[in-house]
């Protein structure tokens, strides 16, 4: 488990001091001198201590735990629009609403992008015991969809390797089975939503339990493709439509 | 027999509520017509009055609780949560079927200045109509000029949720006959202009007396109760003394001090958090120098009291102590410094911090559970922050973490337990 930012504010001194140098020119370096204690750097690392310490100071995620989602990586577009949407409350988890509440959007942006760029291994995740039958139907709905229920395939939105599209489609490569089937459920109750039309909960209402079961499974138990970026935008031609494609990561 | 010591205040509680009902029964009164309003509509469209106007509805955060979460500012759309239910927070946008659209200067007064609604009724003290009475008939005006002025939005209010007898407006006579003193400010000739000022917002729009005292059982502050520090109801946050009594007062806080916070969030004697931060960033940091100047002065000059009696020494509290101090070394000290002295601008102090050392150990607790940023404000854009202990740390470890806070350096307060801890767990925030 990371603790704060502070025990190791080195590792990873090039990209968070890079974006603190470009994305602010001439930032006073506040950090007063108090004899014993070392000087606070004033990196965006240090200052989004209260994120990392839940999502790892690389955005990596607590793997073994299966709930605290990785970020690194993930779009920039996606982060930020996710940073808004619990803000203003249409994505429910009461300590990321409260952590976020009040951060201005060009804040956000900026911590979205820190998350973006970090690269960090995936890690493997448990995976609950599944029939072969359950990961074929899985792997089935990821590639083909199931048209005689309107179900389009994951894979039209996500990407063909499922590692997402820039700028607002997150892959689902690497995702733990818990968090998979945790968000498939959150948008069936609505605890997670986003700007209008809202694709995936209309993808995720047409999607049966056994469904959520079977396409979670597959997803957490694929091998990841060589290349983890997501595909370049406008790359796919999503087959419903998506207000977040639309309008992607800026305040509404 | 838990439940016993309530059963008298609760049959109290209904005597004097039907009281109020049988000697004053109901009253509902006419609204006033625009087109019969003393105000004529060019003097609304004023530009000057209307950004007047503006910058006092700010200072009274009209919209931190007329704005609902992601929603438009003003248009309402939420609940109040009370310990007597929830109360729908109306729009207050000039839409003409769910907002003020028809509503005259005059049925504006009336809310503001009387607590009652467009037809006389009786309006719920979660309005903070028992401060904005205060307020002048000019100020008054400019606020409504400002909000006529506003895009309107059709947004009706939610459904109310109160139980009864809360649920009959008329029941509120009663608390108002106990409560309520309707009335502007009245400037006391003997102290400064800067102070009267001060006076003036802090009593009436900055209604800074509804969280910063303690309300009682009624949901009431009593008159002579003037910002003397009270744990704010449901929200469970402590609002501290706002007088410079020791341990939950502003013990050593100069004018300074008490600008900067109010301006930025933060200052050399601690920062603002929890709901105190959202009243920075929504309200007082676009108060102008000159008034928050007049706020400081006036809240400097509020008599001493006497401090609160030092806390003895339990048992367990050396043990609590030495265990804590083996946490802050580990998890805070990289922050708040050893001695607890922070860093300026960036962490607060922990040492002789009035919001360490109040009396409940609420604030404390719930700040190492929660965490989170300092507030946004234009001085503070990219706030730093703290990391939630609530998941790393067990109710034992931040009951001896808040102990050792409480009673390092300078401090003296007394012990909080793991059995706090734990309810503060379960507290919903916001
Ligand atoms: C108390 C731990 C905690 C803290 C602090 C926290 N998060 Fe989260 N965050 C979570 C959890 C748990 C989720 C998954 C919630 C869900 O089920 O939807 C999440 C979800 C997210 C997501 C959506 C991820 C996705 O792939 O959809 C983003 C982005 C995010 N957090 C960023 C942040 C940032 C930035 C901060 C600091 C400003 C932060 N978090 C602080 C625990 C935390
Ligand atoms: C029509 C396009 C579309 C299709 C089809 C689609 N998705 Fe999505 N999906 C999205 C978009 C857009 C988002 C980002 C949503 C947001 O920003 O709230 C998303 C987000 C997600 C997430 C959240 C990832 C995270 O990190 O939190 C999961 C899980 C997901 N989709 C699973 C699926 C699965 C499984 C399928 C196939 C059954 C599928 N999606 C099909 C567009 C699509
Ligand atoms: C602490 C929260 C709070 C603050 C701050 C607040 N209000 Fe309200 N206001 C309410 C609530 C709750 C009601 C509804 C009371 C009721 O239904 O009895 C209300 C009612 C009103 C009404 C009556 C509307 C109607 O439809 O009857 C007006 C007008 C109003 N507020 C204006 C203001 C103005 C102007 C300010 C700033 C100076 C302000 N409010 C600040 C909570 C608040
Ligand atoms: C990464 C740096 C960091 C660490 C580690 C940290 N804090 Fe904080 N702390 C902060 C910041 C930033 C704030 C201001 C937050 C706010 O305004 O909401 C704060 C605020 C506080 C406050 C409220 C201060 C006030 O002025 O009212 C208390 C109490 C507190 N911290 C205690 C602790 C304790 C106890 C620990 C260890 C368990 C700890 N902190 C660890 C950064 C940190």
């Amino acid at each position: 488990m990371t603790t704060n930012a502070r025990t190791c504010p080195v590792r990873s001194f090039s990209v968070a001091t890079l974006l603190a140098i470009v994305l602010l020119p001439g930032a006073p370096a506040r950090a007063a001198d108090t004899g014993d204690t070392p000087p606070i750097p004033d990196t965006l690392q240090q200052r989004i201590a209260a994120c990392t310490s839940c999502h790892g100071v690389h955005g990596e995620g607590r793997p073994g735990s299966g709930y605290f989602p990785r970020l690194a990586g993930k779009p920039a577009g996606y982060l930020a629009r996710q940073l808004q949407d619990f803000q203003n409350g249409l994505r429910k988890y009461a300590p990321m609403e409260y952590t976020v509440r009040q951060l201005p959007p060009a804040y956000m942006r900026e911590i979205a992008e820190y998350f973006a760029v970090q690269q960090v291994p995936y890690a493997r995740s448990p995976l609950p015991p599944v029939s072969a039958a359950t990961l074929a139907r899985g792997e089935e709905l990821i590639a083909k969809g199931d048209p005689a229920r309107k179900i389009p395939a994951c894979s039209s939105c996500h990407g063909s390797q499922l590692t997402g599209v820039e700028p607002s489609t997150p892959g689902l490569v690497g995702l733990p089975y818990d968090y998979i089937s945790a968000q498939l459920g959150s948008w069936r109750t609505h605890t997670r939503a986003t700007v209008a039309p809202d694709c995936m909960a209309e993808v995720a209402s047409r999607l049966g339990e056994s469904d959520i079961t079977a396409v979670a499974a597959a997803l957490a138990s694929r091998e990841l493709p060589a290349d983890t970026h997501a595909q370049p935008a406008g790359s796919v031609t999503p087959p419903l439509s998506c207000g977040v494609l639309g309008a992607t990561g800026d305040p509404s | 027999m838990k439940w016993l010591r309530w059963l008298v205040p609760s049959v109290a509680l209904l005597v004097v509520l039907a009281l109020g009902w049988v000697l004053f029964g109901g009253s509902r009164s006419r609204p006033t017509p625009p087109v019969a309003s003393k105000v004529v509509a060019a003097t609304l469209r004023d530009p000057a009055l209307i950004a007047k106007g503006e910058y006092l509805a700010a200072v009274g955060d009209c919209a931190g609780c007329h704005t609902e979460q992601g929603g438009a500012r003003y248009a309402g759309g939420r609940a109040l949560a009370t310990p007597f239910g929830n109360i729908p927070v109306p729009n207050i946008t000039p839409d003409r079927v769910t907002g003020l659209g028809d509503w005259s200067f005059e049925d504006f007064w009336q809310a503001l200045h009387s607590g009652k609604g467009r037809h006389g009724e009786l309006l719920y003290p979660a309005f903070s109509y028992t401060s904005y009475t205060k307020v002048n008939h000019d100020d008054a005006l400019a606020i409504f000029a400002y909000l006529q002025s506003l895009a309107p939005v059709h947004q009706p209010a939610v459904a109310p949720a109160l139980a009864f007898p809360y649920s009959v407006r008329n029941s509120l006579k009663a608390w108002r006959a106990l409560y309520f003193r309707e009335g502007e400010f009245k400037p006391d000739p003997a102290q400064s202009a800067e102070w009267n000022r001060g006076a003036y917002l802090v009593q009436g729009l900055g209604h800074c007396n509804e969280c910063h005292a303690a309300r009682d059982m009624l949901g009431g502050t009593p008159q002579d109760v003037h910002l003397t520090g009270g744990q704010i109801p449901m929200q469970n946050w402590y609002a501290p003394d706002l007088s410079a009594r020791k341990n939950g007062g502003l013990e050593g806080w100069s004018a300074q001090d008490i600008v900067d916070l109010l301006k930025t969030g933060q200052s050399a004697k601690g920062v603002a958090f929890g709901p105190m931060a959202a009243v920075v960033s929504g309200s007082t940091q676009h108060i102008s120098d000159t008034d928050l100047r007049a706020i400081a002065s006036y809240l400097q000059s509020l008599p001493p009291r006497a401090p609160m009696a030092e806390p003895g020494t339990p048992f367990d509290a050396r043990t609590l102590s030495t265990q804590g101090e083996k946490v802050y070394a580990k998890h805070c000290a990289d922050c708040h410094g050893k001695r607890g002295e922070g860093v300026a601008g960036v962490y607060p102090p922990l040492d002789g911090n009035s919001s360490v050392t109040e009396p409940t150990g609420i604030n404390a607790t719930r700040m190492v559970l929660l965490g989170g940023f300092a507030p946004v404000t234009a001085a503070n854009q990219r706030p730093y922050s703290m990391p939630p202990f609530a998941q790393q740390l067990s109710d034992g470890e931040v009951a001896a973490v808040v102990t050792y806070i409480r009673r390092a350096w300078s401090n003296k307060a007394l012990i909080v337990r793991a059995e706090a801890v734990s309810d503060y767990r379960h507290t919903p925030v916001d």
